[in-house]
């Protein structure tokens, strides 16, 4: 083995991940238990924060507001759009932060760093199918009670956009982790910035009911097509195109790229900035 | 050089000393314009002086380590001597891959496993057993092999009963036994240690030295070994490396000659003890700081004291906080590094309240059995001996025995250390 100042920025040692991977499961396991250690109610917490979102969409966009929920029972719209939500933006922030809550473990010893982020986005995806379970329960009951949805062959693209989610999570929390350890301003920014994205996609209103002048900047939110489409394949309501989903998946697969490359080129030096 | 294990040449690290924020982002351009594009000398590595933290330096980039150079043959054990900031740690950090050097190349042959920290990674919430398995793997153990030695682990670090206890309940004594347990059965051709072994109880620490002495000698493991105490260097090691301001001037000698080149640079007999902030350790929480270290009333010079004389120590403390009860912990050692003795004042369950603002211990050793030599010690404050130092002072001269009155028996030395028949308290 060479240790040498200025690598290659993209030797990437994603061999030394695959090595490490006992590490992933660990700390994913870690994640889990600790999570629910000292509480009455353990792993139904992992219910309760996407049910009262739920309640409380639509008590105030459904309700009050009166928005669109293009026909759809709208517990049942809400609840599509806050689940795929959720896991995107909980691996955004999380990884987001990476180098700083990791700071005492990155300064004592050695392992591939991108094992970090990469067991951010495994933890979450473990919530992510509890929370489909509600999900796929509250379907299983719209669905006795006759309410009007089509789920339809679309919902094969569930794994793939599954895959989008984290990734596109993954790749600017990459970003921004790598960026914060310099200007951490950015870490601000993270918190309410994943709020206000999350009114600029198709979370609380169907892209139908979105005014045709601003429709391009809600389009441009690379998780629209991804709601969208994860909305259209369980749910049979949503706008399913080339286009859109085409222009998440660009999106995601660049992000990951600069995301991985400047975590990379970060990781080496940040010892001495954090 | 085929059985070569690591090899050092060249390297560098250069650390900028102040804010990292401001100012940044026009030197990063900079100096990246002037490097990459104009394939100019990197402007901010000119500059650079030696780190010397007596001097304060011009710019404010400062070389941690410069130019260092060496080679550790497998199987060696190897100490690394220096004073606080004379580039150790960094040199550990950069050998661990947790930071990178600046300039310069290192080759290594064969696994690393670096412990610069014991329990990296301990969650408080998880059990014995799962925290074995998480900081195994952080240091790079796959499950298998902590399946296989998860046994021998947990009967090694003697917390049987209480594996399955999140770790978050354990007293700190508890927890480091666990910890250094895992690291003590990596499986690596070179494992890296810092200065970890400080914390733990008396007994465990030997049984660690032992194993890692095992590590090098039984099982032709290559070590390297950063500690300020003298004794376990000798104990462990069989080569060594001194770094001063960050240079090595010479390759690896033998720990023996290294020890003493040391002592006799580094422990200064023309330093006076008035300036107390040269020998404090790095990491102090300075809650209680001493502010005045004297000998029989002697704040500043080294006295000559004859063997048989009582020798008073006085220590003048300004703390910031009340305390029912401090611990502290006095190592005298002669000019070869030998400790000589251990003074604890738990030992003879002295019990002083500290108040906020000035304070005063002292303690008397009655008629000294020491033989003649220069003498120094280190000082620690603190609450109990596994927790944070309050202050923590290395290598500060005490003083000086001239002529023996009666000849000291050494055989009464048991472990290699002198009891004091009477140490008084106040």
């Amino acid at each position: 083995m060479v240790i040498e100042p200025q690598n290659s920025l993209f030797e990437l040692h994603l061999k030394d991940v695959w090595r490490y991977r006992d590490l992933l499961w660990l700390l994913v396991k870690r994640d889990f238990v600790s999570f629910y250690k000292q509480t009455i109610l353990g792993p139904l917490w992992f219910f309760i924060q996407p049910l009262f979102t739920t309640i409380i969409f639509t008590f105030i966009f459904g309700n009050l507001a009166g928005l669109s929920t293009d026909g759809l029972p709208q517990p049942l719209f809400y609840m599509a759009g806050i689940t795929a939500w959720n896991y995107f933006a909980d691996c955004l922030t999380k990884t987001s932060t990476v180098f700083r809550d990791n700071a005492n473990i990155f300064g004592k010893v050695y392992f591939p760093r991108l094992i970090m982020p990469l067991s951010i986005v495994v933890s979450n995806l473990v919530r992510f199918a509890v929370q489909m379970i509600l999900f796929f329960m509250m379907i299983a009951y719209y669905g006795l009670t006759g309410a009007d949805f089509h789920m339809n062959v679309y919902i094969l693209l569930f794994p793939v956009l599954v895959l989008l989610m984290a990734l596109l999570g993954l790749g600017l929390g990459l970003i921004i982790t790598a960026m914060t350890t310099k200007y951490r301003d950015l870490a601000f920014l993270i918190t309410f910035g994943v709020q206000l994205m999350m009114y600029a996609t198709t979370v609380i209103y169907p892209l139908s009911a979105a005014p045709e002048q601003y429709k391009w900047l809600i389009e441009l939110n690379p998780m629209t097509g991804i709601i969208e489409a994860f909305r259209y394949g369980f749910l049979g309501e949503g706008e399913l195109t080339m286009n859109t989903l085409g222009y998440s998946v660009i999106i995601t697969i660049v992000s990951v790229i600069i995301g991985v490359v400047i975590f990379n080129k970060t990781e080496k030096t940040f010892v001495d900035t954090v | 050089m085929s059985n070569t294990a690591i090899k050092v040449e060249n390297l560098s690290k250069i650390y900028r000393l102040g804010e990292i924020g401001t100012g940044t982002m026009s030197r990063d351009m900079e100096r990246w314009f002037k490097t990459k594009i104009l394939k100019q000398e990197d402007p901010f590595l000119k500059i650079g002086e030696t780190n010397d933290r007596a001097n304060r330096g011009e710019s404010d980039i400062v070389y941690s380590l410069r130019d260092i150079n060496f080679e550790i043959n497998q199987g060696d054990a190897v100490g690394i001597i220096g004073r606080n900031g004379a580039g150790k740690s960094t040199l550990l950090k950069i050998l661990s891959r947790v930071t990178t050097p600046t300039t310069g190349r290192i080759n290594i042959k064969g696994r690393v496993a670096s412990l610069l920290e014991v329990g990296t990674g301990f969650h408080p919430e998880l059990t014995g057993r799962e925290n074995i398995y998480l900081n195994g793997a952080i240091l790079g153990m796959r499950k298998r092999e902590i399946d296989r030695k998860l046994d021998e682990i947990i009967d090694f670090s003697g917390v049987e009963r209480y594996i399955d206890t999140p770790v978050k309940r354990y007293s700190s004594g508890m927890y480091v036994r666990l910890a250094f347990a895992v690291a003590a059965h990596l499986e690596s051709e070179i494992l890296i240690v810092d200065e970890v072994l400080a914390v733990g109880d008396a007994e465990f620490q030997k049984k660690c030295l032992g194993k890692m002495g095992e590590v090098s000698k039984g099982e032709g493991r290559t070590v390297l070994f950063v500690s300020h105490n003298m004794g376990s260097i000798l104990q462990l090691t069989n080569k060594s490396l001194i770094l001063e301001s960050g240079r090595n001037h010479q390759n690896l000698i033998s720990t023996i000659d290294a020890v003493k080149q040391y002592q006799l640079n580094a422990i200064r007999l023309d330093r006076k003890r008035d300036e107390l902030k040269y020998y404090r350790r790095k990491n102090v929480d300075f809650n209680i700081e001493i502010r005045k270290l004297s000998i029989n009333g002697n704040s500043s010079d080294i006295i000559k004291l004859k063997s048989g004389e009582d020798v008073t120590i006085g220590l003048d403390l300004f703390s910031k906080i009340s305390r029912s009860s401090i611990e502290v912990l006095i190592i005298i050692f002669n000019s070869n590094g030998e400790i000589i003795s251990t003074l604890n004042s738990n030992d003879q369950n002295f019990q002083k309240p500290i108040f906020p603002g000035n304070n005063n211990i002292q303690f008397t050793i009655e008629n000294n059995n020491l033989s003649s030599g220069n003498y120094f010690g280190q000082i620690a404050i603190t609450q109990d001996s596994v927790s944070l130092s309050y202050d923590f002072l290395m290598d500060v001269p005490l003083f000086e025995i001239t002529s023996i009155v009666t000849s000291t028996n050494w055989n009464d030395r048991p472990n290699g250390h002198l009891i004091f028949d009477k140490v008084k308290w106040k």
